[in-house]
Order: C-alpha cells, then structure tokens, then sequence
C-alpha cells in the first residue's frame, strides 16, 4: 500500500498474497455473468445469484463503502443515509423518464426513441449528476447538523433520513407542481445503457441494459462503480484529507486544537459518502425502471450501516466483503436457505420473512464474538484490544 | 504594556453559568520569553489556555495575539496564526502512529485537497514526501525513539507520549507553544531533561512558550514571568523570585492555608 507504512510491517510475502487474493476476487467478479451463464451446476446456480440480482449486490456494496467515509472514517454516526439514495433515485426519475411530459421531448444521449416525451438524458450523464445532486444534498444537510456530536448527530441524521421520503411522498403538488409523483413513485425509468445513436453505429454497445442479456453491462458498471469507490477511499485515506478524518474521528477537540477545520472536513466526509449514495441509488433504480417513496425506510440505512460493522468499521477491504455478504445475504441467501430448508424437511417456511429476526440475532452474536468486524482495520483492532496490549507495554525512563 | 507583546489579553472574562472561571484577567506574554501560568486546582489556568486557543470564546475582553484579536476566530484559525498546544491529559489521536499524529499537527501547513490527494498530482506526493520527512524530524527533535515512528500512539508508553504531543505541537509551526502542566507524571530525570528540552526549543525556534505548571521547581528554574491565579483571578504576577515571595501567593498556592 502506498502512502502511511502500516505501523507493523507484514512480511512481504504476505502482502503480496492479500495483493494476489484480491486481484483472483476482482477477476472472477469480472467474469461471473459468463461463469454463472455457461459453467455453473443447478446445485450451485441455486446459492448463487443471477446476474441481475449479483448487480444489486455490488450496487448496495458501494452504498456501504460510501458510508464508511462518514462511520467509518469521520466517525460520524449517520443513520439516515438512505437520504441519499432517493436522492440519487429521483434524479434518475426526473432526468430520464416521462415524468417531466409537459416539457416536451427533451432526448440527450437517452436509451428511448426518438419523439418519446420527457426528459430522457444519457444515463450516464444521469448517473453523475444524481451522484453530485446527492453530494450537494449531503453538504446542505451537513453544514447544520455536523455541528451536533455523537449520538445527537445520530438523532438528526435519523430525522433526515425519514424526512426526504416524507418530502418525496408529499411533493406531488409543490404549488400546484408534481415534482416526485407522490406515493405512487416513479415509474417507466429509462434503463442505463449507451443510447439509440451509439448502439446504432456499434451495435455491439447495447441501446439499455435491460433485457436479461444485456443486464450483465449492469452487472459491470456497478463493479466499475465498487472499484472506483475503493480506490477513492484508499487514495483519501492515505492523505491530508484522510488524516484529518481519522484525527476528528479519534478527538475532535485535539483535531481542532492542530488546525483541522472541523466542519469543513466532516462536511466533506459526509458529502463524499452522499456521492456515492446518490450514484447507487441511482444505479439501482435505472435498473429496477421504478422508484417509489416506500424503499426509503429506516431498514435501508440499518442494512448499509451493518455493512460497514460487520465488515470493520474504517478497513475498506473489511467493508467491501460486509457488504457483498450482507447484501448476497439478504438478497439472494436467505431464499436459497429458504429452499433448502423447506425441501429438505418438508416444511413451508417463508424464511426472508424473518429476515430482520435472523439479522438482529446475527448482529448481537457478532458485536459478542467479533466486534472488530469481520477484517477490521489495524487501528480499530488496536482501539478494542487496547487492554491486552497494555499490558505489554513497560513505562520507559528515557530521556527528553 | 510591554511593547512587544505576542500575547496580550485585556479583562478576559469567561463564566460558565453562574460560575466565574477567569474573571478579568489582563495578561501579557512577551514575545521570546518562557512564561508560566501557575495556580492552584480550579484556579482557572486551563480556561485560560481554552480562551487562547479559541476552544472557549470568553465572556468578554479581548484577546490580541500577535497584533491581531483573536476572539470569536474557530479554532484552527487560531492555530494557523501561530498557537499550539498540548493538553493537560495527552490528547493524541490514539489509533494513529505518532509519525500521523504529528503530520496532523501539520494540516494547517500543508495544503494538498480533495482532487491534488486523489489525483496524486507531483505537487501532493512532493508535499507528502516533505511533510513524512519532517514528521520524522520533529520526532526526533522531541527525543521520541525512531522505532515509535510507526507504532499507534496509544502503545507508546506514558514519556514518549508526552514527547509525541509536543512534536505535534510544535508542527502546527506556532509563534506560541501552550503547555498544559507538561511534566506531570514525569521522573525527576525526565523533568530536568524536559526543562532543558523547554529552552532549547525557544533559543533554536525562536518561540514563545507558556506552561502551566505545577511543580514549583520547573516554574522557578525555566520561566522569566509568572502569572498566579486563584479563583478565576490573577492575585499576583513578576519574576519567579518575586511571586514566591509574595504573600497572597504562598497562602493561596504554597499551601499554607487548608486545601479548598
């Protein structure tokens, strides 16, 4: 890793395995559409996840990456992060569907034909500007509420994150203007793909992403999306900025104190995390083609924050796999044990039901037996083993 | 006053409800000279030094450091104006190595943003690189061992702890150095080597230091001025020699009258 050494260096050899590792990881995440279409067995095919739902996965794995800058980095307890989410979901609604009819057919770059009413921007241009809408979203909630610490800052983003849907469910007569459709949502949403005019001069370049061949594109750009959220993430780590958080995560006052200008960094941290939020959400709903006021609840900011627990609070690698097995999890596993389960006792027992049961007692067994998360960060490991270290180390008499 | 006067602060006042925890205090620290701040438990040292740096705002008076007022700045204005400080319990950013803690200490000198670190444009790795080499310098300067450069401050032991503190300290590059009651817990030893280590920092840096102190041999043999307060207010004020004399100092501070 460039940048800060690691305090205690790893054999090289080591290093270079974790480096091989997670080269073979990213490899086979590269080629799953092909491997899981052309060579899995039904037994497998049954545990793993189709492409589509796969694309999900990684979509919700950028989410927790995003909001391990804030948790994770900042140490700033957001529990309202589905904020921004929905804010990357309607900009996705507004810039590329009929939902703006009235303004007449406005195509630039959009996967519908020609003469389609509308807004219907290029899906990528979308994806970016619901990514910087969510970051200036983040900013504008931030300034106010970073000023709160702790567990107050907790209560407000809470509140947040329960205002914008109730913001949402009632914006469909702002002074007479339907701006979100009200509880009724979004719906027809453009798909993610390279727009009629592309596909027609490489017709290899699909059009949208949407039937079930193409859904593998999907699947890739949201890998792209979770690799360039990792590398955003180590590189700020290792830097002025990442420094900054981690020093405001560990005393603020002592940060302020050495000159590190609180609210402009732990805005900056929010506004990071709300970036790849509003990416995300707008990912998943160019791909759902809907959105609505009700996937906005409290349990979507929970599902992301135990991502970034379970995972290990501050690691990225940590809260990459969180993520991916969290989300494979609840997404796709608890069906397939589900399944499993019934065939195998002749039973008929809807187990995603009890999801939040089964999570809730996954949470409490974890936080007892492995609270440091699942590869937890050196520091962190250092902050909860303190007491066994301690001991070990003997009060020097050495001199000034 | 003085005519050059890094610090000069004029009736500060700071109440926390009904509780006053300076009350007007004028004060003044001449520029390139060790001064200390002494008094007993509560007598409102610390307030004092929270005022200066900006974690408190006082209630009323001003303060002018450097030809500049200073009250009402955030506090990392403060410290790029040239003010940095330990902490009377260490304050180190316990899951950061001591080489980190001080390159936060560096965040007000160096200036490399959101797109220079994730672009690692020439200019952030060059600053980067600087500021590493610096770091170790400080360290090294403030007699932390060149093995604790990597490990989490809050392995050190207690003395390198206090020594990484100060060269965090001291990378804010401040024109006053704060030091809250710097030899506390220290031996003997450690104490004579600090007071040494306190001058040689003002003669090579050039800076101003004011400590709070305790121990009544460090004040007399490191400071020039002393300033004694006692309930919030300032009961005396001269040379080392002078304030030991005084007799409101030795009752309120000596211990010659029962403990409050």
């Amino acid at each position: 890793m460039r940048g800060i050494p690691r305090p205690h260096p790893r054999p090289e050899t080591r290093k270079r395995l974790v480096r091989l590792l997670i080269g073979l990881v990213f490899v086979l995440l590269l080629i799953y559409p092909w491997l899981y279409s052309n060579y899995l067995t039904t037994v497998l095919t049954q545990w793993l996840p189709d492409t589509s739902t796969a694309f999900v996965i990684l979509a919700f794995t950028v989410m927790g990456l995003g909001l391990n800058f804030v948790v994770g980095y900042a140490g700033l307890l957001d529990l309202g992060y589905v904020a921004f989410f929905a804010a990357g979901a309607y900009v996705a609604g507004w810039l590329a569907s009929e939902q703006f009819a009235n303004a007449g057919s406005v195509i630039f770059g959009g996967t519908v034909l020609p003469g389609t009413p509308g807004i219907h921007l290029s899906p990528w241009l979308v994806l970016l500007i619901a990514a910087v809408f969510a970051a200036l979203l983040g900013a504008l909630i931030g300034i106010p509420t970073l000023r709160l610490r702790g567990d107050y800052l907790a209560i407000v983003t809470l509140g947040f994150g329960e205002i914008i849907p109730q913001f949402v469910r009632n914006g469909d007569s702002l002074g007479g203007f339907n701006l979100t459709n009200g509880a009724f949502g979004m719906n027809g949403i453009d798909g993610l793909g390279f727009g009629v005019a592309v596909h027609h001069t490489i017709h290899q370049l699909p059009e949208n992403f949407l039937n079930e061949l193409d859904s593998r594109w999907f699947y890739w750009t949201a890998l792209a999306l979770v690799v360039v959220t990792i590398v955003t993430s180590l590189l700020l780590r290792d830097s002025r900025i990442g420094r900054a958080w981690i020093a405001i995560r560990e005393d603020e006052d002592a940060a302020a104190a050495m000159g590190v200008p609180l609210m402009r960094t732990k805005t900056l941290s929010y506004t990071i995390g709300a970036f790849f939020g509003g990416a995300a959400g707008c990912l998943i709903t160019l791909q759902a083609g809907s959105t609505s006021p009700d996937a906005f609840s409290l349990q979507v900011s929970i599902f992301v924050l135990c991502m970034v627990i379970l995972g290990g609070i501050g690691n990225v690698w940590g809260v990459t796999l969180g993520g991916l097995l969290l989300a494979y999890v609840n997404y796709k596993g608890l069906f397939a044990a589900g399944h499993t389960f019934n065939s195998t006792f002749g039973t008929n027992i809807d187990i995603p039901e009890y999801s939040y049961l089964i999570y809730g007692v996954a949470i409490v067994l974890f936080m007892l037996i492995r609270p440091e998360g699942l590869i937890p960060s050196a520091r962190r490991r250092a902050e909860l083993h303190e007491e066994e270290e301690e001991e070990n180390v003997i009060p020097e008499a050495s001199t000034a | 006053m003085s005519a050059d006067a890094l610090v000069d602060a004029r009736s500060v006042r700071k109440e926390f409800g009904g509780l006053v925890a300076c009350s007007d205090i004028d004060f003044t620290v001449e520029r390139g000279s060790i001064a200390s701040l002494i008094g007993p438990n509560g007598a409102g040292k610390t307030t004092f030094f929270n005022m200066l740096t900006g974690a408190y705002t006082p209630t009323a008076g001003e303060i002018v450091f450097d030809g500049r007022d200073i009250v009402g700045l955030p506090q990392h204005k403060i410290t790029a104006l040239g003010i940095g400080r330990t902490f009377q319990n260490i304050r180190l950013f316990g899951a950061m190595t001591a080489r980190e803690n001080v390159l936060v200490g560096m965040h007000s000198r160096l200036s490399s943003g959101l797109f220079g670190s994730l672009l690692r444009t020439p200019r952030q790795r060059h600053e980067e690189r600087e500021g590493r080499a610096q770091a170790r310098d400080l360290l090294a300067y403030c007699g932390v061992p060149a093995r604790a450069e990597h490990q989490y401050a809050r392995h050190l032991s207690y003395g390198d702890q206090r020594r990484v503190e100060v060269a965090r300290a001291l990378a804010t590059d401040p024109k006053l150095l704060l030091l809250d009651e710097p030899t506390a817990g220290m031996n003997p030893r450690e104490t004579t080597a600090f007071v040494e280590f306190v001058r040689r920092v003002r003669d090579e840096r050039g800076l101003t230091v004011l400590l709070i102190e305790h121990d009544m041999r460090v004040v007399v043999e490191v400071s020039e001025r002393v300033t004694v307060l006692d309930y919030g207010e300032k009961i005396a004020e001269g040379t080392p020699d002078e304030v030991t004399a005084d007799e409101r100092v030795r009752s309120a501070y000596l211990g010659t009258k029962p403990v409050a």
